[in-house]
């Protein structure tokens, strides 16, 4: 028995046609959002771009320089800024003198490549395996639960950097990641939609459209599917910084891409043994790597506000707990 | 004297993405020690705003005030922190309508009580803790001493709402303001309650400000009554005066909408027990969960629908009815029990097989948000059953749909309009638009008035009655509120926890109850003569005796 | 609540057995031969088929598992060839490089990993709590669009990118601190905690983001709520609505996210772990992943699966104890 409420103002969930406008509507009043997409924009353009900048510069991401570096110094670039030049428009690597700017385009390349191709698999098997245990009799769910418990609880590292120990060292590293990453980090998004199917199977339009005669397979596609894709859209927001992340980790302990391939997480890890000589070749990894993370986190959040601002609370009730720890499970460190 | 509330042309603005809705306007009204006043109207019509202002809780909101509010003699649109702390709770203590939100879940209902009475009257730690004891004994909770210190969730909803009412008298306020305090609570215990208050304030000699859209609480608790419309006063006045005799138009229209148990009821022709019955339920039983934990929400329920007629069944929250109703159109599968549609079994149905007769039994649910999904336009959720059907040519499908809109009284020119761009009324319409696309013969109506106003109540069930007529249909009415039953139905179910108590035709039931229950709720239902509301009081206490 | 407790650890006993499957099948099912691997690459066919046969490798898939499950229950042995060593429960198997006993090896490592993590606790409840109680005290002013804006940045900021900075910040650049080397508490104690600075506020700090992000969240959310409005309505004053109400409904998740946290932080931190050359089970992981040591990997992993498993549990008894509205079922 609730107070009468016969008010004509708009109710929560806006139809599909008018999301898209209201979304761009509300992320316009943003500027750290337009400033976070325009980032986004220009990273992926130059990663891009990054075999056409490289002729540009006369530089490739391989050829070592053994002249850049001071070897009685262990290797250090000769000049400021890590040997920053007309020639090498970044500097060079230390040790090697190979072109820091092509290399570290190269890094972004593959950083967008296995952290974006992550979220593809991890939401494809997120929402397979979500509709599964949501749609699906008692048993389907509670066996899919159990898995996507273990998945949940075990911290996605330890498991990625273990897996990475069987695989020959020939199979195609960004591919091994992206698969890695993506078939151990799909639990979030399954609970996700999983939730949103079992909330929204509970409301009485789906109960309408049995009374109409629809089945199972025709009440999915019309009364749930579209309501399925703006949160999972914005988690898939959420999950690329955190891929990205992830990638940057296991390169950074030496069982991400194989060298020669260059790689941020890589780069830095080098940089341990020359952040007392070489600051440059710290600070410009770790700064893309920060910007670009950001970035993402910034148009994430901001992409989830625009959705719907009372979603989140709304399908929150209940499954507080859960979804608190949903939000905050994935973390490397 | 100078009275104790005065409130001189109050407007209150909220600013909502751009435009400033006023949501009070001009509204002035005195109230005096030792007196009640209830604020009475529909919703939006910002009686509860103004039960915030006297509080000053729209201070720092953002909200625009303007003209004065004076409660016991403090400013409260300009007093201090300090004045205004002490106004609240101090001069002036509100009780808040859910009493399960109104209460903070962490801790005990009696430290809840003693910290508020800490910061009026101050004092130690355990002489505020001895006085919510106090208070709470006072409500009567029983075993006080013991039950303050159980958590909100530990009680249930009548319990909560005393616990408030104890909060609100730990400091001995001169005015009690009352949002909606029985709204939330069943008609038992909502009668126990309004009880209560009238004890206490006899009692204390506290001053009330009630804010409420039932017409009958007022009646049962009031002096005088403020009737508001859109932030204004329409009339106001003696509470027999209003009620009895309205002066105004709309006020009568009000008065006129609101089901009564002493109203007409349907033309006494015997439409029931013609022939077959279009639905019959044998023994239905349901069953929740499993092995130890198995909750069984309805037992033996038999009953029979004829079409053109109304069953009616009433009974409190958590009595079964939603899901006795869920049952007969087969929402839910019955655990045991029969269920006979036109002489067919359809009871255990595998639901491929029942998948071709479903458009027959149709439902109009409570909810007029969840009911149409807010991403389809309603002409898409009305056209549902009709596709399903296999129609395939649009031009044939636009047609029906205009038809039904205009049928159910909207405009048939809004098919591509969404379920946001309607009122709760309208949402309604929309709901019984579906419903009668599938051409059905019987149809279920889950508590369809409930979420709506009384003027919007009475259009909606005008509609259904009218439908009836037309097209046969056999209806199954749920509903909590028995004046709404008694005003449509032909025949009555009464449930409680699972079973129907008693059933029969409304002039049997409502004239002549035999289950003691059932004479429990009828005395529960608040009349709208002030007059007979305290002789019905005195029944209530009787029968709380025997 | 016993009924709970033992019905869980069932449970994680479950997950536990199907992640030994999964584990298991998965890393002496891979390609590569486990007997090269273990033997090195100087080891000719004969010496190979003679590890094959000490490791147990000709037999069947699931008499292996079988043999590794009887290890962890009852304890094993091994023939090393010359002599048998005896591996006692919980027998996680011997470490093809330094044939030493993985439970051991678990054991030595444990004590190291610990002292980060609870050092690092301490940071995050300090610094993380505080924080985002701060900005919902203080919210809409400036003081919390500093704070929101801190926050930001720290979780963008992946943990080693973190402690670079410091690294360079502190030793390098200000010399404040010699750069860490992990020395065992029982040695020198004064020694240990300096030593473990850096990387207790790398970790803490990473974490503290996420944790006032979450108090905040959970205070602000606890604001909105009606019986805020009752207290407000009663004349309680501001300050005490925020501390007394609305902070403790941030209790309970940042108490049971915590307990997630540590229970996964046990079994190692991999990363701050690796930076810092702290010798804890993540850098285990990592030599054991780099020397293809399978037996240590596979150890690790059940040991932190077991840490995280039983941290859940605990999770959800501390969640209940601090909101008791949740029913443990």
């Amino acid at each position: 028995m609730t107070a009468p409420t016969d008010t004509t103002a708009p109710v929560a969930g806006i139809p599909a046609s008018g999301a898209a406008r209201q979304v761009w509507r509300r992320l316009r009043t943003r500027p750290s959002a337009l400033v976070s997409a325009a980032v986004l924009l220009l990273l992926v353009l130059l990663a891009l771009a990054a075999p056409l900048l490289a002729a540009l510069e006369g530089q490739d991401a391989n050829t070592y320089h053994d002249d850049l570096v001071d070897s009685a110094r262990g290797g250090v670039p000769y000049g400021a800024f890590g040997g920053a030049s007309a020639d090498h428009w970044l500097g060079v690597e230390p040790g090697t003198g190979r072109d820091l700017f092509v290399r570290l385009l190269h890094g972004a390349r593959i950083s967008l490549l296995v952290a974006v191709g992550a979220t593809a698999v991890q939401i494809l098997i997120g929402v397979l395996v979500g509709l599964a245990a949501g749609l699906g009799g008692r048993w389907i769910d509670g066996v899919l639960g159990r898995v996507t418990d273990v998945l949940v609880a075990l911290p996605m590292l330890v498991l990625a950097v273990a897996l990475t120990a069987v695989v020959p060292r020939d199979f195609p590293r960004p591919l091994l990641l992206i698969l890695v990453i993506g078939f151990l980090g799909w639990a979030g998004t399954s609970r996700l939609v999983r939730a949103q199917t079992l909330t929204l199977k509970s409301l009485d339009f789906v109960a309408a459209s049995r009374l109409a005669g629809s089945g199972p397979w025709r009440t999915a596609r019309r009364e749930l599917l579209p309501s399925l894709a703006a949160p999972v859209i914005t988690y898939a927001a959420i999950l690329v910084p955190t891929n990205i992340v992830v990638e940057a980790s296991l390169s950074f302990l030496g069982v991400g891409v194989t060298p020669p391939t260059p790689s941020w997480g890589q780069m830095l890890s080098t940089a341990q043994t020359w952040f007392r000589a070489d600051p440059a070749y710290v600070l410009l990894p770790a700064g893309l790597l920060f910007v670009t993370v950001l970035a993402f986190t910034v148009l994430g959040d901001a992409v989830r506000t625009a959705l719907d601002p009372r979603e989140a609370s709304r399908l929150r009730v209940g499954t507080r707990k859960e979804s608190r720890r949903d939000s905050l499970k994935e973390t490397s460190r | 004297m100078t009275p104790l509330v005065e409130v001189t042309d109050l407007t209150v603005e909220f600013a909502r993405s751009g435009d400033p809705v006023r949501a009070v306007d001009g509204l002035s009204f005195t109230l005096d020690e030792g007196r009640a006043l209830a604020l009475v109207g529909e919703s939006g019509s910002g009686k509860s705003t103004v039960a915030g202002a006297l509080l000053g809780l729209h201070r720092g909101t953002g909200a625009k005030v303007g003209g004065t509010v004076r409660v016991g003699g403090i400013d409260v649109g300009t007093a201090g922190p300090g004045e205004l702390r002490r106004l609240r709770g101090g001069v002036a203590a509100m009780v808040f309508q859910d009493p399960l939100s109104a209460l903070d879940p962490y801790y005990a209902v009696g430290d809840q009580i003693a910290e508020v009475y800490r910061v009026h009257a101050g004092g130690s730690r355990r002489a505020a803790r001895a006085r919510a004891v106090e208070v709470l004994g006072r409500v009567g909770i029983a075993d006080a001493a013991r039950r303050s210190r159980s958590r909100p969730h530990e009680f249930s909803g009548g319990m909560r709402q005393r616990a408030l009412l104890a909060m609100a008298l730990a400091c001995e306020p001169r005015l009690l303001v009352a949002d909606e305090p029985t709204t939330a609570l069943d008609v038992t215990v909502q009668a126990q309650i309004l009880d209560l208050l009238h004890e206490l304030r006899r009692e204390t000699g506290t001053a009330l400000l009630l804010v409420t859209h039932d017409v009958g609480v007022a009646a049962e608790s009031v002096d005088e009554v403020l009737v508001m419309r859109a932030g204004r006063q329409i009339e106001r006045g003696p509470v027999d005066g209003v009620l009895g005799a309205p002066a105004e138009s709309y006020t009568r229209r009000l008065l006129a909408a609101v089901p009564r148990l002493d109203g007409p009821v349907r033309a006494p022709e015997d439409r029931s027990r013609k022939g077959e019955p279009l639905l019959e339920a044998l023994d239905l039983r349901k069953e929740f969960g499993r092995g130890g934990k198995a909750v069984t929400a309805v037992e033996g329920a038999s009953l029979a629908v004829h079409a053109g007629e109304t069953l009616g069944v009433v009974g409190e929250s958590g009595s079964g009815k939603t899901t006795l109703g869920r049952m007969l159109v087969r929402l839910l599968d019955p655990t045991s029990g029969r269920l006979r549609y036109g002489g067919t079994e359809i009871g255990a149905l595998p639901e491929r097989e029942l998948r071709h007769r479903r458009r027959e039994l149709q439902m109009v649910f409570q909810d007029p948000v969840a009911s149409l999904n807010p991403r389809r336009s309603v002409g898409e959720s009305i056209a549902d059953p009709l596709r399903v059907a296999g129609e395939r040519d649009e031009t044939r499908i636009r047609a029906r749909v205009r038809e039904l809109l205009d049928r159910v009284g909207l405009d048939p020119d809004r098919y591509e309009a969404y379920p946001h761009e309607f009122s709760g009324g309208q949402r309604q319409r929309v709901g019984i638009a579906r419903a009668l696309a599938a051409e059905p013969r019987l149809i279920v109506c889950d508590e369809p008035v409930s979420a709506l106003d009384v003027t919007t109540q009475a259009q909606v069930t005008a509609l259904l009655a009218e439908l009836q007529a037309e097209l046969g249909l056999g209806l199954v009415f749920i509903a909590h509120d028995l004046a709404v039953v008694r005003q449509v139905s032909d025949r009555v179910a009464v449930m409680r926890a699972g079973r129907i108590v008693e059933q029969g035709t409304v002039t049997e039931v409502y004239g002549a109850p035999r289950d003691p229950y059932t004479r429990q709720l009828l005395a529960a239902v608040p009349s709208l003569d002030p007059l007979r509301a305290a002789e019905r009081r005195e029944r209530r206490q009787e029968l709380a005796v025997a | 609540m016993t009924r709970f407790v033992l019905k869980r650890l069932a449970g994680a006993v479950l997950v536990l057995l199907a992640l030994s499957v999964l584990v298991y099948s998965l890393f002496y099912l891979a390609p590569g031969d486990p007997a090269r691997l273990a033997c090195g690459e100087r080891c000719n066919p004969q010496q190979i088929a003679q590890v094959r046969e000490q490791l147990g490798l000709n037999e069947s898939m699931f008499t292996q598992y079988l043999h590794f499950l009887q290890g962890v229950f009852a304890g094993r042995d091994y023939s090393t060839g010359t002599a048998v060593v005896r591996c006692d429960a919980p027998c996680l198997g011997l470490s093809y490089q330094s044939d030493q006993q993985v439970t051991r090896l678990v054991l030595e490592r444990l004590p190291a990993t610990a002292s980060l993590v609870v050092g690092a606790l301490v940071v995050w409840l300090v610094v993380g709590v505080g924080t985002g109680l701060l900005s919902a005290l203080r919210r809409g002013g400036p003081t919390e669009r500093i704070l929101t804006l801190l926050t930001l940045a720290g979780s963008g900021t992946p943990v080693f990118i973190l402690g670079l900075l410091l690294l360079m910040a502190v030793c390098a650049y200000l010399q404040w601190l010699p750069f860490p080397s992990y020395v065992p508490f029982g040695e020198n104690p004064e020694q240990w905690g300096w030593n473990l600075l850096l990387p207790w506020l790398t970790l803490g700090l990473f974490e503290s983001a996420k944790y006032a992000r979450l108090t905040r969240s959970a205070t602000l959310e606890t604001l909105a709520e009606d019986h805020i409005r009752t207290f407000r309505a009663y004349g309680v004053s501001e300050r005490s609505v925020v501390t007394r109400h609305a902070l403790r409904g941030a209790v309970p998740p940042v108490i049971a996210i915590s307990a997630v946290d540590l229970g996964s932080m046990f079994g190692g931190a991999v990363l701050t772990e690796s930076l810092f050359g702290i010798p804890g089970l993540g850098k285990t992981l990592i030599d054991g992943v780099k020397a293809i040591d399978l037996p240590v990997v596979v150890g690790v992993v059940m040991v932190t699966g077991t840490f995280v498993v039983l941290a859940n549990v605990v999770a959800d008894l501390l969640y209940a104890a601090a909101d008791r509205r949740v029913v443990l079922t």
